[in-house]
């Protein structure tokens, strides 16, 4: 009865994003207040939305200048304590024009950052190259869009997998309805990423982690492929936070073989044994996290700049094909790319678990040869 | 790499890792566990299931292999019953032809023998019987030559007519 409730709440809200489609094709129209139409403006949105951002805006009427969307809480911690607020107190203001005034500390959002204002200062001041100059960033854990997605898909996989844990509970042994498409993605993991990377004996304690990454990270991902306008997964914020989630576990977990190959390396002459160990230090510490972050977050980035910059095809291509033309060839390449996205967030989120469950494997292999 | 850096929210890092953390910690709990668990289960029961499975066929097989072997020593004990059967039955056969062969040579043995002593019997009898009837022609003729000599040779010859038909 649950399970089949939780999976009427999926179907809704895919619905529901399903329906948003229709306004976000018209993104590059209509988004703000004036009509954004030359390539600069376009790159400018572009760079705006694969940004973070403080309040969930879904779409804006052009005519009236109204937005869409709903405002989401902001937690900042200044140099008066916590202070938390809803993001409508900016009224959309993205350039520092607005100050939100919190009795003892005086705020500003200036490119999708929170700053604090200097002491005695009313306005915010900018250098040429566009830096406040009287004003300061402040730890930022705002409920942001990128907090709200991750909520959004942590929500999900708890209602989704808890559901078909309870199915196995009532003694049923064979998943039903919404399960039947879960189990067989688990079971993937399980046997074609933990198993033969990590070894038959030690890859049950890695599970968690591994299918909670997996998941979260496809989810993410599919949900940034929605008109919502999510990139969770282009924050390198969060990249580097999955990233470094890898790092500790294997770091943590290496076995005595696999800190005796690191550092001092058998079978080599000992005077290479040392730039050995530097090497296989910084490759463990730095480089293979640095990759990992960096693929999940540019992949996921550049399918972003991809599909809108195909989108923004309709307006730059006016005037050489029409209305029509630049429409219809806009909207079957971001067609064609959307379904290479959709690939392309199920591999990053397999690469991910891939490379980690590889490392993982290196750190927690034993040799049995000497 | 300047924009990158300044687009680096450690806010957004810390909300990131406490989620994380806390997404795994209750997905470990609530539904990794129990799914793989159960996954486990049932991977075990259909393992127990094929090998159950698999016992069951051999002991089918060794079922069969010595239903076969018994079936086959039947087989050679009525193929031996059988040859017994035969047997006596032609050394019965054989043993009653002799038996009766030798009791028909007994029989005829004796046979030979009453006959022989019939015979002799009949031929001691036609002896004697000759003997009279030769004493009793010889008494006649003696008798007839006494009174004519022709009528005595007449006489010989019809008496010896009379000889001969009787």
């Amino acid at each position: 009865m649950i399970a089949k409730k939780s999976i009427t709440f999926i179907a809704v809200l895919v619905l529901a994003l399903v329906s948003f489609k229709g306004f976000a094709g018209d993104e590059g129209h209509h988004d703000k207040g004036n009509t954004i139409d030359t390539p600069d403006e376009i790159k400018e949105y572009i760079g705006h939305h694969l940004k973070d951002a403080h309040d969930f805006h879904l779409f804006s009427d052009n005519a009236s200048g109204k937005h869409y969307g709903f405002p989401l809480p902001v937690i900042v911690w200044t140099s008066k304590g916590l202070k938390t607020f809803m993001s409508s107190a900016f009224h959309h203001d993205d350039a520092g024009h607005t100050i939100v005034d919190k009795g003892d500390v005086k705020l500003t959002k200036i490119h999708s950052k929170i700053y604090e204002l200097d002491a005695g200062a009313t306005s915010v001041n900018f250098d040429e190259t566009h830096h406040a100059t009287n004003a300061h960033k402040v730890l930022d854990f705002s409920i942001t869009k990128s907090v709200f997605g991750m909520l959004l898909a942590g929500l999900l996989m708890l209602l989704g997998f808890t559901a078909l844990a309870r199915g196995y509970k009532k003694g049923k042994k064979i998943p039903t309805g919404f399960g039947r498409v879960l189990e067989p993605l688990v079971i993937y993991v399980r046997d074609d990423i933990a198993r033969p990377n990590i070894g038959e004996k030690k890859y049950r304690k890695f599970m968690g982690f591994l299918l909670t990454v997996f998941f979260f990270i496809w989810i993410l991902n599919l949900l940034g492929l929605t008109p919502l306008g999510f990139n969770v997964t282009g924050q390198i914020a969060v990249t580097a936070c999955l990233a470094i989630f890898t790092v500790i576990i294997y770091l943590f977990s290496g076995s005595k073989d696999f800190w005796a190959h690191t550092l001092w390396m058998p079978g080599v002459p000992v005077i290479l044994r040392p730039i050995l160990a530097v090497i296989e230090l910084i490759g463990f510490v730095l480089i293979k996290p640095f990759s990992l972050l960096v693929r999940l977050f540019a992949n996921m980035t550049a399918g972003h700049f991809v599909v809108m910059s195909l989108i923004a095809l309709m307006i730059t291509l006016k005037e050489a094909f029409g209305p029509v033309g630049s429409t219809g060839m806009s909207l079957v390449l971001a067609l064609f790319i959307s379904v290479i996205e959709i690939l392309v967030a199920f591999l990053q989120a397999f690469i991910f678990t891939m490379l980690s469950s590889l490392f993982i494997g290196m750190a927690v292999e034993e040799h049995d040869h000497h | 790499m300047e924009t990158l850096l300044n687009d680096f929210s450690v806010g957004l890092f810390v909300m990131q890792a406490v989620i994380l953390l806390i997404l795994i910690l209750l997905m470990r709990k609530f539904a990794w566990k129990p799914i793989l668990n159960a996954l486990d289960e049932r991977e075990t029961g259909i393992e127990d299931a094929l090998k159950s499975a698999e016992n069951a066929k051999r002991e089918m097989e060794n079922l069969q292999a010595s239903n076969q072997k018994l079936l086959q020593e039947a087989r050679t004990e009525r193929e031996a019953m059988l040859k017994e059967a035969r047997e006596i039955k032609t050394k019965m056969i054989e043993d009653a032809k002799t038996e009766a062969k030798e009791e028909a040579e007994k029989l005829m043995t004796q046979a030979q023998a009453s006959i022989e002593t019939e015979k002799k019997a009949a031929i001691a009898d036609l002896k004697s019987q000759v003997a009279s009837l030769s004493i009793d022609i010889a008494e006649k003729v003696v008798r007839q030559e006494l009174s004519n000599k022709d009528k005595q040779e007449q006489l010989v010859a019809s008496l010896l007519g009379e000889a001969t038909l009787n």
